[in-house]
């Protein structure tokens, strides 16, 4: 007999096949093997049965963009932590970025992280390798061995790479792999000591500001070499209305290009920095209300393909630093679902189908990993929420070490009931 | 003495915090002055000392160079008979070993009633003010504000010109990272005064136009209109990102020489915040000449700071936490 789990009468969700109803899923040795009304007698015979009555059904998370810290700051997060945090925030896969100390840059790394994740036994555990060594930007780290390794991808995360030969190089060189070149765009030139958003705040505040374009100029650039190269390419948490609109123009070409937001740059404005606290500290940095406007108006028309965390934990005692001196970052993996509830669902912007889509199934096919779907023989990955649970977030209660969150005691919507990883029950909000 | 306590109570000066001028209202601004000019007999007295400090220890944090700010916020608490700890350390925060929070406690677990910070960074007192206990007093931080100093200003201008309303105002120079341009601005515009923000475009701060002063480039345009102007500082170590090509070009465009002063109105009031440095943004022959009130700034600058030690430490004693 298969190692079966029915989870029945739930509301299927699944965008990559078109179901949205409800119905049943039979996971059978830890591979979906079906989805619909599963026939009684063979319900019967399954031992492990979740009746998800009420609740959504969907493919599990997926969070291509996580800071895990683990080798280097592991008082900050460790694979294991943010592995749990994941789990109960809903996602079954995370990728982290390779923004640790040392480096994810060789195979030995990338194995390095997979074997925690796997220790971990939460999340599946993916990680994307530097483009450049040291994520200096100066010579290319060794792709093709850590593609052999695993990795799903390669960015220098944390910076964008600077120099327009370079990261020409980097994306001929990945036509080798069919590897997504992931880029934080921002272009340092515009930077300097800035710390938030340039504008009249950051001027009353007497806060170096980082202006817009600081994004929007790397962006343009990598899009001119993408139509050289023609390789894929994945723009990090877009803050702006004019990059948003980058992509819209390059999305027309038809070029090989996604990108993703974050939940601070659809909830969150530079005004959040009046105070100096410094939760509110992030790269690229909390933007304008229009440009929220803009980055939710191309989520409705499909223009944004992923909707990621950029999980950034950090130490309370480096937080608490003056507000030119504190680390960029905002832990937030655990109450990502219900905050993009709030920011999407909750106003009509998009409905679940296409939330999941950005949450699972077109992470899943960027990051090239064949989950976020529930097609047959697929892992059996599962996600099962409480879409109208009311909460208040605690970040005394996150799994993540790390408390960097500024939507402590936000009322919510929507609560990961269970997170089903490969057919087991990795996380279940009843057990606690 | 006691009829100053009394004028403080009645208007309700409440704040054990002195942070910056932006979230002050005219009457608060006033009533600091109001209350500097009763200190400022005292020290026209042979015995220049009064005891309303008496037994408060006041610390100055300085985490950035400064002699002047530092040397006139002490004498102003030993005026008013504190004791004064000099705490000074020029590296900025890093996230090992001790951090500001780390120093501000360990100080205050001293028994500290008053702290005056000074940092290279903005915001420094605000982020005090919420962590410790005592009085803060801002003596600069980053580019966000100098509150003290703006006070100065106001009270100098006050005293020449009776009032403030309708005083036109130049602040010329490197506006973008100057706090003392940013809390005149609040200040003097509180109070009724217009004012010019003059220098080069890339020493413009963002969004510039949405703040509630005018704007020029241009020093000639705006010398002969103004009532007062108050001469910023080139900073040189700013000079590396080189926000213009020369000291040189800079000085002919917004130095302020004699010959400029022909046009200017025979009583305007010019002011710096100093150092200055003779022959660049001022020529000698101005900042010592008879419009010049640098050295009138620096004294008002003492009745104003033992006016506000004077009214947190009061406002402190009120509100009973201390």
């Amino acid at each position: 007999m298969a190692n079966e789990l029915l989870i029945k009468n739930g509301h299927v969700i699944d965008p990559a096949n078109g179901i949205d109803k409800k119905c049943d899923v039979l996971i059978s040795d830890a591979l979906v093997s079906q989805v619909g009304r599963i026939d009684p007698e063979i319900a019967e015979s399954v031992e492990r049965v979740i009746d998800a009555k009420g609740k959504l059904v969907v493919p599990g998370l997926i969070d291509m963009h996580v800071h895990f810290r683990e080798p280097g700051d592991e008082e900050e997060e460790t694979i294991a932590s943010g592995s749990a945090a994941a789990v109960a925030g809903g996602f079954t896969s995370v990728v982290c970025m390779p923004n640790t100390k040392p480096t994810i840059q060789s195979e030995t790394d990338v194995e390095y992280v997979h074997r925690k994740g796997r220790q971990a036994r939460k999340t599946h555990v993916y990680v994307m390798g530097a483009i450049t060594r040291g994520r200096a930007g100066v010579e290319l780290a060794e792709m093709g061995f850590m593609s052999e390794a695993g990795a799903v991808g390669f960015t220098d995360d944390g910076d964008g790479v600077q120099d327009p030969s370079i990261m020409l190089r980097a994306l001929k060189y990945a036509k080798m792999f069919d590897k997504v070149i992931s880029q934080h765009c921002q272009d340092d030139h515009y930077v300097g000591e800035g710390v938030m958003n340039a504008g009249y705040n950051s001027t009353v505040l007497g806060l170096p500001g980082i202006d817009g374009l600081a994004e929007e100029a790397m962006l343009w650039r990598d899009i001119q070499l993408v139509k050289k190269t023609e390789v894929r390419y994945h723009a990090q948490h877009l803050s702006t209305a004019a990059s948003i609109e980058i992509i819209r123009q390059a999305k027309k070409e038809s070029l090989p290009v996604s990108c993703e937001v974050t939940p601070h740059h659809l909830l969150l404005t530079e005004q959040c920095c009046v105070d100096y606290d410094t939760n509110y500290k992030v790269s690229p940095p909390l933007r304008s209300v229009e440009d929220i406007e803009a980055l939710k108006q191309a989520i409705a028309d499909g223009v944004v393909d992923v909707l990621a965390t950029d999980h950034a934990p950090h130490l309370q005692s480096e937080k608490e630093l003056e507000f030119l001196a504190a680390p960029f970052g905002i832990a937030s993996l655990e109450c990502a679902l219900s905050l993009y509830i709030k920011a999407l669902i909750e106003p009509g912007i998009i409905g679940w189908s296409e939330l999941i889509r950005m949450m699972s199934s077109n992470p899943g096919r960027i990051i090239g990993v064949d989950k976020g779907t529930l097609s047959k023989s697929k892992q059996g990955d599962v996600t099962i929420i409480d879409p109208d649970f009311e909460y208040v977030i605690d970040v005394n209660k996150f799994h993540s070490k790390s408390r960097n969150c500024p939507y402590h005691g936000w009322a919510v919507k929507g609560k990961v009931e269970k997170t089903i990883v490969g057919g087991e029950i990795r996380y279940s909000a009843d057990t606690l | 003495m006691n009829a100053l306590r009394k004028k403080s109570k009645k208007i309700g000066w409440n704040r054990k915090h002195l942070l910056g001028l932006r979230d002050l209202t005219a009457e608060e601004i006033t009533h600091i002055l109001d209350t500097a000019e009763g200190f400022e007999q005292i020290s026209m007295r042979s015995v220049k000392k009064a005891p309303v400090l008496r037994g408060k220890v006041i610390v100055t944090l300085f985490f950035e160079d400064s002699t002047r700010t530092r040397n006139s916020f002490v004498l102003a608490a030993s005026r008013l008979s504190a004791d004064v700890i000099e705490f000074t350390r020029k590296t900025s925060s890093v996230s090992k070993g001790e951090t500001l929070l780390d120093t501000a406690r360990n100080l205050e677990a001293m028994g500290i009633d008053i702290v005056i910070v000074r940092h290279g960074a903005g915001g420094v007192a605000k982020l005090l003010s919420r962590s410790i206990d005592a009085c803060v007093v801002n003596a600069g931080d980053g580019y966000c504000e100098h509150p003290t100093q703006a006070l100065l200003d106001v009270y100098t201008i006050r005293k020449i010109k009776g009032t403030l309303k309708g005083v036109k105002v130049a602040i010329v120079g490197d506006i973008a990272h100057s706090r003392v341009a940013r809390s005149d601005m609040w200040a003097m515009t509180k109070l009724g005064a217009e004012v010019i923000f003059v220098g080069p475009p890339t020493l413009m701060p963002c969004n510039v136009d949405k703040l509630p002063v005018k704007i020029s480039y241009s020093l000639d345009d705006v010398i002969d209109k103004v009532d007062v102007v108050n001469m910023l500082r080139i900073q040189f170590e700013r000079q590396q990102s080189n926000p213009f090509p020369s000291i040189r070009e800079y000085s002919h465009y917004f130095g302020l020489t004699a010959e400029r002063m022909k046009r200017a109105k025979s009583d305007i009031i010019v002011m710096h915040p100093g150092p200055i440095n003779r022959g660049l943004e001022i020529e000698s022959k101005i900042a010592d000449g008879k419009n010049s009130v640098i050295l009138e700034q620096v004294k008002n600058g003492l009745a104003v700071r033992m006016a506000v030690l004077f009214l947190v430490n009061q406002a402190a004693a009120m509100s009973g936490k201390r």
